[in-house]
């Protein structure tokens, strides 16, 4: 067992050594530059490109013209959501969005409110789910575009993606998701989920980072976006750049690796974190799951251990790669946005901790965390004032605290 | 974040956890901070009132690794020192002893805190039968 165990895999994945050994080629003797249209070393490039172009569009149901390269998923939102803000500038201004989306949606949508865009940002229910009725309610004849992701980073919540699809059909918006954290890891479909825009990445899904793709939906509708970067004209001329072949080589290989690998891979993530779960809850009293446990994806755990401080309990178990909700772990001294936005109070997004495995992981170190968790977390409550009152019956709603 | 080494250690080996039984008149308890903020600090003393000298300080802290550490180093230095010299007692001298760095500055002022609402509340246990005496 090597240490730190990684168990932060929403964060980033390692690239898989197939992934790795399909990418080296393109970095020395095939190193041409895709767009070169009259040698071979740009054949071989351009070759290479659509091939994995092909493996990325097969893994969400669409077709191998659909998909733009970017760097990464954040560039991939930005250029979805600005680039249809512009395009459809005549139609409205108006984009929905949701409370708990990554902060490469959210502050892209703060960007064009600056601009003059009006932006709905949905609360979610206590469940960590958009609620459609009021997504519906949201809609009006200035709404050109719905942006919700399709899993979500910190508690892994599945949003009900094809609803949401259908609603934006049916009264003719754009619909986007940042697709992330379940691409690779649950199926996907852009048909069958009635996505026009999907943003996708390529370190999630033990690929390699600076690399990621946009889907762009070409029939029914066909969807025009404006481009974000200017230039030679790349990708249909929305998104100038030489491609990053190798890292494109590497995303493909990814995607195809993960599409094979999907049903025994989920089904083995699934048990895992079952385990970890049914450990931790047999074994500790006063856990909280943060988000629904129905609908989310196979490799997530959000746990709040209440009456122990996140980054504390992140201290005490430092050979295991966490993340933690907790204030003290952000630059922000704020805790978690997205568990604030289930309704969760800070003192129990403090004390959460994020558990995000991985292909790599085994049981072996399931078993390690777990009984690591179950004695930090009773050290630090014996060390924990409120876990005192708490056993003396103490109602701490009910404290005078002196908040600093 | 990397930790000092002096915080790793109260971390790792937290001197007087514990808790005093508060409504004592020679214990002085003092809890500061909020769930809410993520640090809870409970601070006791125990006062011989003849000298006037802490001989127990016990604490007990919800918060971070470097919140449990300046807690911990309070405890060890109130014990053996008078009621007022644990008064001068300042922030920064636990910052410095454990290279605290500025986004933890909060902790030490939180532990001081503390400090001062032990005392307080000592003093104002040992005080209360006095006034009381007076104002008959």
């Amino acid at each position: 067992m090597s240490k730190p165990i990684y168990f932060d895999n929403h964060a980033t994945t390692p690239v898989d050594p197939r992934v790795l050994e399909a990418m080296i080629p393109y970095f020395t003797e095939n190193f041409g530059n895709a767009a070169s249209r009259n040698h071979a070393y740009g054949w071989v490039a351009e070759d290479a490109v659509e091939k994995g172009r092909k493996q990325i569009a097969s893994l969400i149901g669409a077709n191998s013209k659909e998909i733009v390269f970017t760097s990464g998923a954040t560039e991939s939102n930005n250029l979805a959501i600005k680039g249809v803000a512009e395009m459809y500038a005549e139609k409205g201004n108006h984009i929905i969005t949701a409370a708990t989306e990554h902060k490469a949606v959210l502050d892209t949508c703060k960007h064009l409110e600056k601009k003059g865009c009006r932006i709905t940002y949905l609360p979610l229910k206590g469940d960590g789910l958009v609620d459609l009725d009021m997504l519906r309610d949201a809609i009006t004849d200035k709404t050109i575009l719905i942006s919700i992701m399709y899993a979500n980073n910190e508690i892994g919540v599945i949003q009900p993606v094809k609803e949401i699809g259908k609603i934006a059909k049916e009264r003719g918006v754009l619909f986007h998701s940042d697709a992330v954290q379940a691409c690779g890891k649950i199926p996907v479909n852009v048909i069958e989920d009635g996505i026009d825009l999907l943003s996708i990445t390529g370190h999630k899904l033990y690929g390699p980072k600076g690399v990621g793709a946009l889907y762009v939906r070409r029939k029914n509708p066909r969807v025009q976006l404006t481009a974000q970067m200017d230039g030679g004209g790349h990708e249909r001329g929305m998104r100038s750049g030489t491609l990053n072949v190798p890292g494109i080589v590497g995303l493909g290989a990814a995607c195809e690796i993960a599409q094979r690998e999907m049903p025994a891979e989920s089904a083995r993530l699934r048990a895992l974190r079952d385990k970890l779960r049914a450990t931790l809850e047999a074994n500790l009293e006063e856990t909280y799951i943060n988000g629904t446990m129905e609908h989310r994806l196979p490799n997530n755990l959000n746990m709040s251990f209440a009456y122990v401080e996140g980054e504390s309990l992140l201290m005490g178990i430092n050979d295991i790669a966490v993340s933690s909700g907790s204030a003290c772990t952000s630059a922000t001294l704020e805790p978690s946005y997205v568990l604030k936005a289930l309704g969760l109070g800070d003192d129990l997004a403090h004390t959460s901790i994020r558990f995000g495995l991985g292909r790599f992981n085994t049981e072996a170190e399931v078993d390690y965390v777990a009984q690591k968790m179950i004695d930090v977390v009773n050290k630090l409550r014996e060390l924990s004032p409120l876990w005192e009152m708490f056993k003396d019956g103490v109602d701490l709603s009910k404290v005078q605290w002196t908040a600093h | 974040m990397a930790y000092s080494d002096k915080v790793v250690d109260h971390y790792n080996n937290p001197r007087n956890v514990g808790s005093m039984d508060k409504s004592r008149t020679d214990v002085g308890t003092g809890m500061v901070g909020a769930p809410e903020c993520g640090d809870v600090m409970k601070l006791q003393i125990q006062v011989n009132s003849a000298t006037g000298i802490i001989e127990d300080a016990k604490f007990k802290t919800f918060g971070c690794g470097s919140a449990i550490a300046s807690s911990s180093l309070a405890t060890e230095w109130l014990k053996g020192k008078s009621v007022d010299e644990a008064l001068e007692i300042k922030n920064t001298d636990i910052v410095n002893e454990l290279a605290l760095p500025p986004v933890k500055i909060h902790c030490s002022v939180l532990a001081e805190d503390a400090i001062k609402a032990a005392i307080n509340d000592y003093k104002t246990k040992q005080g209360a039968p006095v006034s009381a005496e007076t104002v008959s």
